[in-house]
């Protein structure tokens, strides 16, 4: 049992604290005391930076604190003696807030006692609770420096001046760091309490430094260039500064030398500290490189995206993932991936060896590095990681035994995590299982594409290997495609037909298609349901049967499925005739047969499919995929053996048509220059609470949206669902109706902020307007199509409104990334409780019933009673029957 | 034989159902018909549908939430005006709002009201055209500029200002009011002209070019009738009733007016929301207002999402920002504060204070490599140790 991991140990917390001087030394390997690194044979030098005290980074060295290799020692601190005290620049506020609320005599809190007592009653009072003190502690630092003689000795207290980066004037005077600690020293312990700080932990006086830490070397490896020069550390560089003025500093001052040189050294001390922890402080230059660079130093290396919490802690890197390309294969099933070949070969899967399996893992050992289910690696009982080569497979297949773990080669049927970036819902990560395929991409089922918001334009995705037993147990139950084909935003379907099965469908089951045996069977024949073909619909003139695309997509549908409902294609009738519906756009399905109706985007679209939706949850997750995976398949034959194209053509609309859109679009610029003139006449009567500019803009506006919309209707009254674009745009498959007016008729007006375009030249849009016209195509209306093609003030007006567009997108993205960051910070550590309570870590009550009723909105049927109406007139016609 | 209504109740009594779902149950089983028997069958395929259909302890209900309303985001559009319902005032909607809400920001950029006038008789004000009209003016902010032209007469050192009878009447103001609200907020000579009707001459208390002018400034910021803020005042007819719609907001103000329907006024300024009528008003306003942000922009998030999202910013009794300067910043956790924003400062405050970090939430575990304790990982097995079954197995291997 040696290779099973221990039960892994719990921090059940971490204290914070400042470090005394006393501890920094009890810690510290060694005291630094020269500023050289390395000897002239590149041996590190005793009491110098790199000295192996602290630990060891070049490999075959040994460490003298715990006699490890590099990789083994962690690193051990070392310590400066700092000849003069200086303040460390991340307090220097509290410092400067404990100077004015001390006393500069006697140091106690200018606090009287039962304000003390106060103050500290509050915060236990506020710790007990779990709310943050901060507001209490500025309330007590505001009433002690507002105190001008203090309470216990008398002592008149005097104006303390903060000034940048790190001094401290009082009336006037400059305070040396080593009378600020003195000051800090004489603070007692209860008096510290009062202030939020902790006096076992952090005395005042210890944020005045006299010892500096030193970090390990591992902290701050040196690298070796190529042409085998070493290059050192930001923060070794920053150390050799401080060490080297701090023995200045020493010299000077044995030697006696003059007050003011032994000020600037001490500044200089101060400087280099400062930098050494915080390299952006302001009202100081920053710390710089030979090469101009600023150096990046402890804050730095801390700070924002990349620094250490952001980058390091919180994201981490991993092994076993892959990344590459994906395209389509609507083979697949949904709860698959496609897994390249030479991904497969390098990912693997741990494997015990047992008596049931030593056998096959022998075979993937000998077929390692040949044949494509092999062996990577082998591990001993005692760790100890083999490789598998062409030269010792052979070895290493006899040599197993039983407890020996084998990494076998990723294989079909292995549960993987699959992720596409932005991650911005938990559907962008998803289990599938694995299908290895030939060639260099990621296969996915297009039905898939919706939670990833993926396509196949070059977008690349993630897979991660699982690598125990309890993460693909939780994967299967939890991850998987299919149970999570039901969205928790707003508790539809996110997966379901797009493109293609949307229009291959619409195709089939529009009105009443007459197919024959062989094409029945051709379209049903990558579906998975029974090869047995109802009673025909009707027979031909030889009495062949003939079934109707309604009957084929029925054969999809389970046994005890009712429905009615709207599709998409619906026109939305004054009285909807339901199942008399002319336009055969009223979907009824009937104990899992499809009586009447068109399957669109309504039915199994992405987002909005009723059908899919009910399925899942009245006959569970697994015969929704079924049902996706079905309906694809079905989809893309039907579409096929149909065929559907779009074309230039497709576009065309009759003489008449653009006659009558040339009508509309000249009475509509007739209308304007109307307006115009009646604008200039101050005939115009304002709109209530508008300026008469706005009016005549929004007027403008109006018209020759009407316009555009009215010539939209010309060219679609010209075009009927024999036009594949048509199709597309009603079955909801892509596009839209607007989309193919543009083409067809008019592109319309470019706005930019939602108003006409106005700005350009002074006075005019483009040199060829005259200064002042307002027309309808001197500030962006585009009359003509983009089949006609646009004219040129056109096409650049069009380019404007484009260009905003692009912007736009750019800026939002970056907008409801910060916005979803700050929403998931705040909200991550909320729990549903078994009370069905909401409550975060601390158990502090969010919500006394989850969204008041305790419901999941994964199931809550889009937040609609259905439901209880299902229940009740289920049992009500049973009875009956 | 269906059952009475009051049978209904009596076997309803006790489900512990949510109030919404009692009522639609309800309704069907009456419309329908039951029997009894029918009834004790449809009561206990709900009662299970309902248990099927709640939420699972332990699961991550907060992130979710964050991802439902986050994840939209991305499909809002930029644009900050757009006309919403009332065509004459400009509303921020889309993703601008939607941050706005989050960020609990003391004044939205677009403040507005609704204001719903009472309708209690047939000739109420919300039925009464030119009772609504005179309720208009006396809302809106009116400043000099609505009704007077000002002059500048350096040569005498005074403002003229001619004020037009027409707007007066309309706004129903009279030359003495201006008179004396001139009189109360510049505290300067004001005098109605003798010689010309409707002329107000104002002279600066000191005869300086410079206190002459910036009188000519000031007397604009005047608010001579109205409320303070309130811009523009619109009204419209909806169905049968008027409503008066705002620019700007000042809801304390107007709920004092007479003829204005308390129950159904509203604004879009929560924190106004939340001075005036409470947390628990401040809490489904921020609801309301997040939920018209998205249906407006044809996304359906889940209630519940939002909800969740109110009630922590409100549950500890006051409205908090989802962020650096509300839930964020008040984590208990160090490491989790740390990982947000402003890493740096939050390490060394925590070290002076000696803060104790329990790694409770979701970010400390993560940091210090741990499994969270949330969804799976709050689930612990602890095996029972049963001697005898443990001597029979070794038994048996034995």
């Amino acid at each position: 049992m040696a290779n099973v991991p221990p039960i892994p140990k719990r921090i059940s917390a971490i204290k914070f604290g400042l470090m005394s001087p006393k501890e920094i030394r009890k810690m510290s390997a060694t005291s630094i005391d020269t500023a050289d690194t390395y000897d002239d044979d590149g041996f590190p030098i005793d009491m110098g930076l790199m000295d192996t005290k602290l630990g060891v980074i070049d490999p075959g060295l040994r460490c003298k604190t715990c006699h490890g290799r590099a990789g083994e020692c962690p690193g051990h601190f070392g310590h400066i003696n700092l000849v003069a005290p200086v303040i460390h620049v991340g307090f220097n506020k509290i410092i400067r807030k404990l100077l004015r609320a001390s006393c500069r005599k006697c140091s106690r809190l200018l606090l009287d006692v039962p304000q003390k007592a106060h103050f500290l009653s509050q915060l236990t009072a506020i710790e007990e609770i779990g709310h943050r003190p901060d507001d209490v502690i500025n309330e007590a630092y505001k009433e002690a420096s507002k105190v001008k003689v203090c309470p216990y000795c008398g002592e008149e207290q005097l104006d303390i001046k903060f000034e940048k980066p790190t001094e401290y004037l009082e009336d006037g005077e400059k305070l040396t760091p080593t009378e600020i600690r003195g000051r800090f020293e004489g603070i007692p312990d209860e008096d510290i309490k009062v202030i939020g700080m902790d006096p076992n932990n952090a005395r005042p006086e210890w944020m005045i430094l006299t010892v500096l830490p030193v970090p390990p070397v591992t902290v701050r490896p040196s690298i070796t260039l190529e042409s085998g020069q070493r290059s050192e550390d930001d923060l070794t560089h920053k150390l050799v500064d401080i060490i080297r003025i701090n023995y200045r500093f020493q010299e000077n001052r044995e030697a006696g030398a003059p007050q003011l040189i032994i000020e600037d050294l001490w500044e200089l001390l101060q400087y280099h500290v400062t930098t050494f922890f915080d390299n952006s402080v302001s009202g100081i230059p920053p710390a710089r490189h030979r090469s101009g660079r600023p150096l990046k130093t402890l804050s730095q290396r801390l700070k924002g995206k990349e620094g250490r919490f952001r980058g390091s802690l919180s994201g981490k890197r991993v092994n076993f993932s892959a990344r590459t390309v994906i395209s389509p294969d609507p083979n697949l099933s949904i709860n698959e991936v496609g897994v390249p070949i030479p991904i497969a070969r390098i990912l693997t899967v741990p494997v015990n060896v047992t008596p049931r399996n030593i056998e096959q893992l022998r075979v993937f050992i000998r077929n390692s590095g040949v044949v494509h289910p092999g062996a990577n690696y082998v591990f001993r009982p005692d760790g100890r990681r083999i490789k598998v080569t062409e030269s010792n497979k052979e070895d290493l297949a006899e040599k197993i035994e039983y407890n020996w773990m084998v990494e076998r080669q990723l294989n079909d049927g292995d549960t993987v995590l699959f992720n596409r970036q932005p991650s911005l819902h938990k559907m962008s990560i998803m289990a599938h299982s694995v299908k290895v395929l030939p060639d260099k991409t990621f296969r996915l089922n297009p039905a898939v594409c919706p939670p990833y918001n993926a396509d196949f334009d070059g977008d690349e995705m993630n897979m991660h290997a699982l690598q125990t037993e309890e993460s693909r147990a939780e994967a299967r139950i939890l991850m998987q495609v299919q149970e999570n084909i039901l969205s928790p935003r707003f508790g539809g379907p996110i997966i379901g037909g797009i493109h293609d099965h949307i229009s291959g469908l619409f195709i089939l089951t529009r009105f009443e298609k007459k197919i024959s045996k062989p094409n029945a069977y051709d379209l049903l024949r990558k579906t998975d349901v029974e090869r047995v073909l109802p009673e025909p619909a009707s027979f031909g003139e030889n009495g062949e049967p003939y079934w109707t695309g309604k009957q084929i997509f029925s054969q999809l549908l389970p046994k005890g499925l009712n429905m009615g409902f709207s599709a998409q294609v619906c026109s939305h009738c004054e009285t909807c005739k339901k199942e008399e519906c002319p336009y055969d756009s009223y979907v009824v399905i009937e104990d899992g047969e499809l009586i009447k109706g068109t399957i669109d985007e309504a039915s199994i679209g992405a987002f909005k499919g009723k059908i899919l939706e009910r399925i899942i949850k009245q006959f569970g997750a697994s015969q929704g995929a079924r049902f996706v995976d079905n309906f694809t398949r079905l989809a893309i034959r039907a579409v096929m053996r149909s065929g559907l194209s779009f074309g230039i053509a497709d576009e065309d609309i009759p003489k008449e048509a653009s006659i009558q859109i040339n009508e509309v679009l000249g009475k509509a610029e007739d209308d304007v220059q109307k307006l115009i003139q009646s604008f200039i006449n101050k005939e115009l009567e304002p709109l209530p609470g508008r300026t008469l500019d706005e009016t005549i803009e929004m007027s403008i506006m109006q018209k020759l949206g009407k316009a555009r919309d009215e010539t939209g209707n010309i060219a679609d009254s010209h075009m009927g669902l024999e036009n594949p674009a048509v199709i597309m745009a009603r079955s909801g498959a892509r596009g839209s109706i607007l989309n193919l007016t543009q083409m067809a008729a008019c592109v319309g007006q470019q706005a930019v902020r939602g108003e006409r375009i106005q700005r350009g030249y002074a006075g005019r849009t483009l040199p060829h307007f005259a200064k002042g016209d307002l027309g309808s195509d001197a500030h962006g209306f585009v009359k003509a199509s983009y089949k006609s093609g646009l004219n040129p003030t056109e096409y650049f007006f069009h380019a404007i409104g484009g260009r905003e567009g692009l912007v736009d997108t750019a800026v939002r993205t970056s907008q409801s990334g910060y916005l979803q960051r700050r929403l998931v910070n705040a909200l991550q550590d909320l729990e549903a409780q078994y009370d069905l309570t909401v409550r975060d870590t601390r158990g502090v009550v969010v919500q006394f019933k989850f969204g008041e009723d305790g419901i999941n909105p994964t199931k809550s049927d889009f937040s609609k009673p259905d439901a209880i109406r299902r229940i009740v007139s289920d049992v009500v016609n049973r009875e009956v029957e | 034989m269906a059952i009475g209504e009051s049978t209904i109740e009596t076997m309803t009594r006790d489900m512990p159902l949510p109030a919404n779902i009692m009522k639609t149950l309800k309704e069907e089983v009456l419309r329908a018909g039951v029997n009894k028997k029918q009834m004790e069958e449809i009561i206990e395929q709900v009662l299970l549908e309902y248990e099927m259909a709640c939420i699972e302890p332990c699961d991550a209900v907060g992130v979710v939430a964050a991802q439902s309303i986050g994840e939209p985001g991305t499909q809002m559009t930029m644009r900050t005006f757009h006309y919403a319902g009332v065509a004459e005032i400009n509303v921020t909607l889309g993703l601008p709002r939607l941050v706005e809400i989050v960020d609990a920001r003391k004044i939205p950029s677009t403040p507005m009201m609704t204001i719903a006038l009472s309708k209690e008789g047939p000739d109420d004000y919300a039925y009464d055209r030119e009772k609504t009209r005179i309720l208009a003016w006396e809302i809106e902010a009116t400043k000099i500029d609505h009704i007077a032209d000002v002059t500048t007469d350096l040569s005498q050192m005074k403002l003229i200002i001619d004020l037009h009878e027409k707007a007066m009447y309309g706004r129903n103001i009279t030359i003495e009011q201006v008179k004396e609200k001139f009189n109360d907020e510049l505290n300067v000579m004001v005098a109605i002209s003798p010689d010309i009707d409707n002329q107000v001459i104002i002279t600066p208390n000191e005869a300086s070019y410079r206190e002459l002018l910036q009188l000519a400034k000031s007397i604009h910021d005047v608010t001579l009738k109205g409320i303070e803020g309130i811009k523009r005042v619109v009204v419209r007819k909806e169905g049968e009733e008027y409503t008066l719609y705002t620019e700007g907001s000042a809801l304390r103000e107007v709920l004092q007016f007479e003829g204005v329907d308390r129950t159904r006024t509203t604004t879009n300024n929560i924190n106004e929301i939340y001075e005036v009528l409470g947390i628990e008003a401040a809490r489904n306003s921020i609801i309301k207002e997040a939920t018209d942000t998205l249906r407006e922009q044809g996304l359906t998030v889940d209630i519940r999402h939002i909800m969740l999202v109110a009630d922590l910013m409100t549950c500890d009794g006051e409205v908090k920002q989802i962020g650096r300067h509300g839930i964020s910043g008040e984590k208990s956790s160090v490491f989790a504060r740390a990982a947000f924003e402003v890493t740096v400062n939050h390490l060394l405050d925590a070290g002076m204070r000696g803060d104790v970090d329990l790694l409770q939430g979701v970010t400390e575990n993560i940091i210090v490599g741990q499994p969270i304790r949330m969804g799976t990982g709050d689930v612990h097995l602890v095996a029972k140790k049963r001697p005898n079954v443990l001597a029979a197995k070794d038994d048996c291997e034995l």
